[in-house]
């Protein structure tokens, strides 16, 4: 008996029952051991005495008793136990489910008691993440007094939970779980840094991971500090480029190969930290829990180009931009560009919660103001009025972005006077070289300015719920930039956005065209194609030529005659 | 998603963007429950959601004993009241796929196409402007089943099919293995197969004919055209299709956890092939 409770150690065994059909006999009782053959055998042995009925049951009881050579073993056990288990449970509708049944027993019967490998430790995915995020949750002990001071600073994390509590109710947001990491994450973001504001800017889906990005401002100052570390590495990848250059010109003056007397047209800079579009510092990370990273600034030809295409995002920062027209720089480049376009395009909030800083303003003037403060004296504006379809109780509160690339206008004809712009928006003018400044709405224009483009209106007001409106809340979703969504109630408002980060088009995206190809010589008379001369006009070519070659010696007589009188 | 723990099913893809208020997870809770009893469905899903200007379209779908075969689709602007959404037509296929543009969320709204056409040849061409209208709730029907017919998904063994020829829950389906999942080629396409016909029978051979009986999405054109990420580690598998940009497929590995929600504008994403 003891050799059935081990089946997968057992050699192949065989179960020689009695010749009186028994059905559902308890498996696991062997009368005597003998291995399938002998089974087979003795069973041909007593088939001398056996009727003709008789003999084909004990075949066919022999065939059934024949063990796998995969699994060891045989069908009649199976079916007994599958029969007993049956018999034993009594299901419901037993036919239906006897496939399910006999696979569970084959299961019961195969599963290792001994497990080699059972003493690894499980390092899967699953794991490593849940380590990795297992410090967002653990209480900071060492600076547990120091906190409790800073209570009364004011910290500038924001309320999360509340803020993405009321996006839940207008269907937009990321799950509760989620949204907690998110703010762990914030709030390790806002202890390691000199952080002014920091807010949650949203959530844009890539192929492979997905990005968290965090908007954040320094506090005065302090971002040069973290800066100049980064410059000093960035400068040495420069003069390195530069060494690089220097050995490049010198092989090309080896070669002597033709240079394209194409100029690129002129760098416009990029705007300063704090000002215009890089007015604020984005991080990003793909894993609340895991290492922010700061994205570089942008400029005002990644702006220009990232408006040209439309690429997934793949969720590793460091990928290349394959694209046409060629984007400069990363996919970190890249999504910088894209925040800075869709903070332009969808950050709003409710009319008079900022006004401009009255002592600002008349510095300012001539230039339009680019800052503003909260408004202390904000009444706030009921939700019904928020929902109202002309928007013009909604305005955008960060600067429209210029088809330069730049919210304020830089003159590229100031250093470089003979060379004209080469932007698509500047082909219109008349003459190129007196730009004429592009201008855009100015700071706190009402939403009910936004364009509307092939009948699509840019934005939709949603009130949260119909059925309890009086509690409801206003939600606008952008059909611009499908993702952006904004809340307002009585005195709170915040964006988000959760997308794809692409704008929408109604058409097809093409890709801009190719120019045309350059010439590669002027064309001209050495190398235009001529019939050839035919002998007349040789032969009077040659005696013309003659005729010079005698006059140039006459002329050159002269000369050495006038040579030697000078000297 | 299956309407049986919904509230389950859609944290699950609550990190892809797609959340629903309290109140609107509720509603469903128990119209679908009345849907169901009504319409005499076996099962009722959860299809997902297209995004109108003005409104939205909540959809549902009941199943009967045939779960591919005999499907029937519903739409609702508000979670409680469903009307029927009518059998999309290859005609009206072709018809809608002129119109453009987002849906409106009324769906009585009538798009107007113009087409011009040309009659006669050389200089006695004329031109005749054909106006025709569609309506909104064809066009919701079409996009529909495109999306089943193109991006609806199941793990592989999940469905079998019976020997009568319908196509049932396959009891015994355990879920995906880890190392099984993250293959794109243990997700089907849960539709009438297209290219298995075309299959030589050198790659048939070793198919088992009661779970191979649909298309592998591995085989999508372009290939890349689904984003496969893990999420939580490998405790979830995320599918997202960037031909129809919104359709999120999500499967817990090893339990029998899996379905996928449409949220989106109800549009195709034609520039894929510049995006990838």
């Amino acid at each position: 008996m003891s050799t059935t409770d081990e089946p997968e150690q057992q050699p192949p065994v065989e179960e020689a029952k009695p010749e009186t059909p028994k059905i559902a006999s308890p498996v696991g009782t062997p009368v005597a051991v003998a291995t399938p053959r002998g089974s087979v055998s003795s069973a041909q042995n007593v088939n001398l005495n056996l009727n003709p009925k008789e003999a084909e049951f004990t075949n066919a009881k022999a065939f059934l008793l024949t063990a796998s050579t995969k699994t060891n073993i045989n069908l009649y056990d199976h079916l007994s136990k599958v029969i007993s288990n049956i018999l034993d449970g009594r299901p419901a509708n037993a036919v239906d489910i006897f496939e399910d049944i006999s696979k569970d027993c084959k299961r019961d019967k195969f599963i290792s008691k001994v497990d080699t490998i059972q003493d690894k430790v499980d390092r899967s995915t699953e794991v490593e993440l849940a380590e990795v995020q297992k410090p967002l949750f653990e209480k900071n002990t060492d600076e547990g007094a120091d906190i409790e001071v800073e209570e009364d600073n004011e910290s500038p994390l924001p309320n999360l939970p509340e803020l993405m509590y009321n996006f839940e109710q207008a269907d937009v947001g990321v799950s509760r779980e989620e949204m907690v990491r998110i703010y762990l994450a914030l709030k390790n973001l806002v202890d390691n840094h000199p952080l002014q504001s920091c807010r949650f800017w949203g959530k844009i889906i890539g192929t492979e991971k997905n990005y968290i990005i965090a908007e954040v401002e320094y506090r005065e100052g302090e971002e040069e500090e973290e800066d100049e570390e980064e410059e000093a590495e960035a400068e040495e990848q420069t003069e390195k480029e530069d060494d690089e250059a220097g050995e490049e010109g010198e092989e090309a003056e080896e070669d002597d190969t033709p240079k394209p007397d194409w100029k690129p047209p002129p760098v416009i800079p990029r705007e300063e930290n704090r000002t215009g579009a890089n007015k604020k510092t984005y991080f990003v990370t793909i894993e609340p829990g895991k290492m922010w990273t700061k994205l570089p600034p942008v400029t005002p030809q990644q702006i220009s180009v990232a408006r040209q295409i439309k690429k997934f995002f793949t969720g590793r920062l460091d990928s290349p931009v394959i694209s046409y027209p060629p984007f400069p720089g990363n996919e970190a480049n890249y999504l910088r560009a894209q925040i800075a376009r869709i903070s332009a395009g969808t950050h709003i909030s409710p009319l008079g919660f900022y006004q401009f800083d009255e002592e600002e303003e008349e510095e300012e003037d001539s230039e339009g103001r680019d800052s503003f403060v909260e408004n202390p004296d904000f009444e706030g504006i009921p939700v019904r009025e928020l929902v109202d379809p002309s928007l013009s109780n909604w305005v955008h509160h960060v600067q429209h972005i210029l088809p330069q690339g730049r919210c304020s206008w830089y003159n590229p004809v100031q250093q470089q006077e003979d060379e004209f712009e080469d932007e698509e928006e500047d082909e219109e003018r008349e003459e190129p070289d007196e730009p004429e400044p592009e201008t855009g709405p100015p700071l706190l224009t009402p939403l009910s300015e936004d364009a509307e483009i092939d009948n699509l209106p840019p934005w939709s007001a949603k009130l949260s719920s119909n059925l309890v409106p009086q509690y409801a809340i206003s939600v606008l979703h952008s059909n611009l930039w499908p993702g952006a969504h904004a809340f307002g109630t009585e005195k709170k408002f915040e964006n988000v956005y959760i997308g794809w980060g692409h704008k929408y088009l109604q058409d097809n995206y093409s890709p801009p065209q190719l120019p045309p190809a350059m010439e590669e010589f002027p064309s001209g008379p050495e190398i235009t194609e001529a019939e050839d001369p035919t002998v007349e006009e040789e032969a009077a070519l040659r005696a013309a030529q003659q005729e010079a070659q005698e006059n140039a010696e006459e002329m050159e007589d002269v000369d050495e005659d006038e040579d030697e009188e000078d000297v | 998603m299956d309407a049986e723990g919904f509230h389950l099913n859609i944290s699950l893809v609550g990190n892809s963007g797609i959340v629903l208020s309290p109140e609107r997870r509720a509603a469903l809770e128990t119209s679908l429950v009345i849907l169901q009893n009504q319409q005499k469905f076996n099962r009722v899903f959860f299809w997902g959601k297209i995004l109108g200007i003005k409104d939205d379209y909540f959809i549902a779908q009941g199943v009967g004993d045939d779960e591919m075969m005999d499907r029937k689709t519903l739409y609702s602007t508000d979670c409680v009241t469903w009307s029927l959404v009518p059998q999309a037509t290859t005609a009206m296929k072709e018809q809608c796929s002129v119109v453009k543009g987002r849906f409106t969320g009324d769906p009585s709204y009538e798009y107007e196409h113009t087409e011009i056409k040309r009659i006669g040849e050389g200089e006695d061409a004329q031109e005749e402007e054909n106006t025709i209208t569609i309506k909104e709730e064809d066009r919701l029907a079409s996009v529909i089943s495109q999306v089943d017919e193109d991006v609806a998904i199941v793990p592989r063994g999940a469905y079998i099919k019976a020997p009568s020829g319908t196509v049932i829950r396959n009891r015994s389906f355990q879920g995906l293995e880890i190392h099984d999942a993250v293959k794109l080629s243990s997700y089907f396409h849960f539709r009438e197969p297209v290219r298995l016909n075309q299959k030589s029978l050198l790659d048939k051979a070793d198919l088992d004919k009661a779970i191979d009986f649909l298309d592998a999405i591995d085989e999508d054109v372009p290939k890349r055209s689904w984003s496969l990420q893990l999420e939580r580690g490998s405790g979830l598998i995320i599918l997202r299709s960037l031909l129809w940009e919104g359709l999120t497929f999500y499967h817990v590995p090893g339990t029998t956890k899996y379905g996928y929600m449409y949220n989106g504008s109800g549009e195709m994403n034609k520039d894929l092939p510049f995006m990838l």
